[in-house]
């Protein structure tokens, strides 16, 4: 298991400072979530811990973030071995266009040579058990995908991310396609997913940070502004516009 | 409100001739094709060699010589053709250089085929020694369907979604883990389809094989890629032109089988789309 130390942290896109000196402390076994307007940096926030904001080109770092004593933004980064360990959940519900029981073993396909078979159907039950999908989905393995719910194929990604035995969640407004019903239950399914791994949401419904989260972050303009126990930052924020955004006065 | 009813109907008339003359050409050369040619083709004719100066006889020897040709085409044209579009739509940075590079593929079709029989020429035939041969033909009609495939298969490749690439990353996956097992298998159906249609063209074009390959009358198989082989396209452009007194059936036999052949590949490209639009679901 793992958290996240945060020091200093600075982010450019070409000329454009999207995060300006973040600091923070991401707890393990409980969930934080990153609240905020449109463009504030919460999510490019989410992909420095992944690396993926590697994917885009001119984007400059300087800073710390550390993950098991490790400075994960250095050169010396091993990749693979980051994304195993950080995993992620999109926005929106992102299934290969392959059968269940592929996408669930992808990332032991790429990770591991000649795994049995038994091995193999060992993962695929533990992870949709562990997202409360093996009893809806388990006599049809072999179907493709894509013929899933919403829901299920949002769970069924969290699955896949399962089975690579990630010890962060990070999670980019995971409900944000989704009705109410599904939400609160994949909220739930959160809360399970908690005592084993370090979660991170990032959200642009309030409501849900205050649902879900045992601390928040609210995040204006590429600062982190307030950091702290989800409670206090709802009842008692210490910062003026923290208490603008939660009061609904801009965003 | 007269006046704008009269010339919108106007206006669809001459859209209607437009589109009428363009059709009713290319009916007319099928019909006329399998009309005059149809009586030709029995089973000696497919499979017979052609007999007193071509004048009787069958194809079968033009049959097999294109045959070899298209096959030692994209032998050499798919691998090449593949890695170049995995690099360019997969590695290559978006900077001045690559886009020329991938204007020139672009160009490269427009190239007139009988520029690519004089470079076979001087490249395969002369430079390498390897003559007028199979071997020859074949890398000369390669090169000519390079950039098609090449084209096709980029954009068959970039039309798979960008979030897969992103979510096999984040899985972990290498970049080439990522090309092999997500974006390959998903672009695999607009590769195919590609590389049919630039089957079809090598089938039917004449002038790069002209210098390179092909024989007058060779009434006989080839035996290795280093021999001289007929072809259709060639065998049609000779009996038409070059030996006097064919019997008109066997002209117009051997395009229907040329025709045929060209549009059976078109029409597997076809299906082939057919089937993975309707199965394509993102």
């Amino acid at each position: 298991m793992a958290d996240i130390k945060v020091n200093n942290l600075n982010l450019w896109y070409a000329d454009f400072q999207a995060l300006i000196n973040v600091n923070a402390h991401f707890r393990e076994k409980q969930i934080t979530a990153m609240i905020g307007p449109s463009g504030c940096g919460k999510s490019t926030l989410l992909r420095v811990f992944n690396r993926m904001n590697d994917l885009i080109e001119g984007v400059r770092v300087n800073g710390e973030v550390i993950i098991d004593a490790e400075n994960i933004i250095s050169e010396k980064t091993d990749l693979v071995d980051l994304r195993k360990k950080v995993g992620m959940v999109f926005q929106r519900p992102n299934p290969f266009p392959l059968s269940i029981y592929e996408n669930i073993v992808f990332g032991q396909r790429v990770h591991t040579e000649g795994l049995t078979r038994d091995k193999l159907d060992e993962v695929v039950e533990d992870s949709l058990k562990s997202v409360l999908l093996w009893d809806e989905l388990k006599d049809k393995l072999n179907k493709s995908a894509l013929t899933l719910s919403l829901e299920q194929k949002q769970r069924l990604c969290i699955a896949r991310l399962i089975a690579v035995r990630p010890e962060v969640l990070l999670m980019d407004e995971p409900c944000s396609t989704l009705d109410p019903q599904a939400t609160s239950r994949i909220e739930e399914l959160m809360r399970e997913l908690k005592h084993n791994y370090t979660i991170l949401i990032v959200t642009h419904n309030m409501q849900q940070a205050a649902r879900v989260s045992d601390e928040t972050g609210f995040m204006l303009l590429g600062e982190l502004v307030e950091f702290g126990k989800t409670q206090d930052i709802f009842t008692s924020p210490k910062d003026k516009r923290t208490e603008d955004y939660i009061t609904g006065r801009y965003g | 409100m007269r006046n704008t009813q009269r010339s919108q109907k106007i206006a669809f008339f001459f859209l209607f001739l437009a589109t009428l003359l363009i059709v009713i050409p290319v009916g007319l050369i099928v019909v006329i094709i399998i009309q005059k040619g149809w009586p030709a083709i029995n089973w000696q004719f497919l499979t017979d060699i052609p007999r007193q100066g071509m004048r009787a006889g069958g194809i079968f020897p033009a049959i097999v010589g294109t045959f070899y040709l298209v096959l030692g085409a994209i032998i050499f044209a798919l691998p090449i053709g593949l890695l170049a579009a995995i690099y360019l739509s997969e590695y290559a940075k978006d900077n001045i250089l690559n886009r020329i590079i991938k204007l020139a593929i672009i160009n490269l079709s427009g190239v007139p085929s009988v520029v690519y029989g004089l470079f076979g020429l001087a490249l395969f035939v002369v430079f390498f020694k390897f003559g007028a041969s199979i071997l020859s033909g074949s890398l000369t009609l390669g090169i000519m369907i390079l950039p098609i495939i090449i084209t096709t298969s980029r954009e068959a490749l970039e039309s798979v979604p960008q979030s897969f690439r992103e979510v096999s990353l984040s899985l972990g996956a290498s970049k080439w883990q990522t090309i092999r097992h997500i974006v390959l298998p998903n672009a695999i159906p607009g590769i195919l389809t590609g590389t049919i249609l630039g089957l079809g063209r090598a089938a039917g074009e004449t002038a790069p094989i002209l210098f390179t390959v092909a024989a007058f009358y060779l009434p006989q198989l080839p035996k290795s890629i280093f021999d001289q082989a007929m072809a259709l396209p060639y065998h049609l452009y000779v009996i038409s032109t070059q030996v006097p007194n064919v019997d008109e059936k066997i002209r117009y036999g051997t395009a229907l089988v040329l025709l045929t052949l060209v549009l059976f590949m078109n029409l597997i490209a076809i299906i082939i789309r057919y089937n993975f639009r309707k199965k394509k679901k993102w």
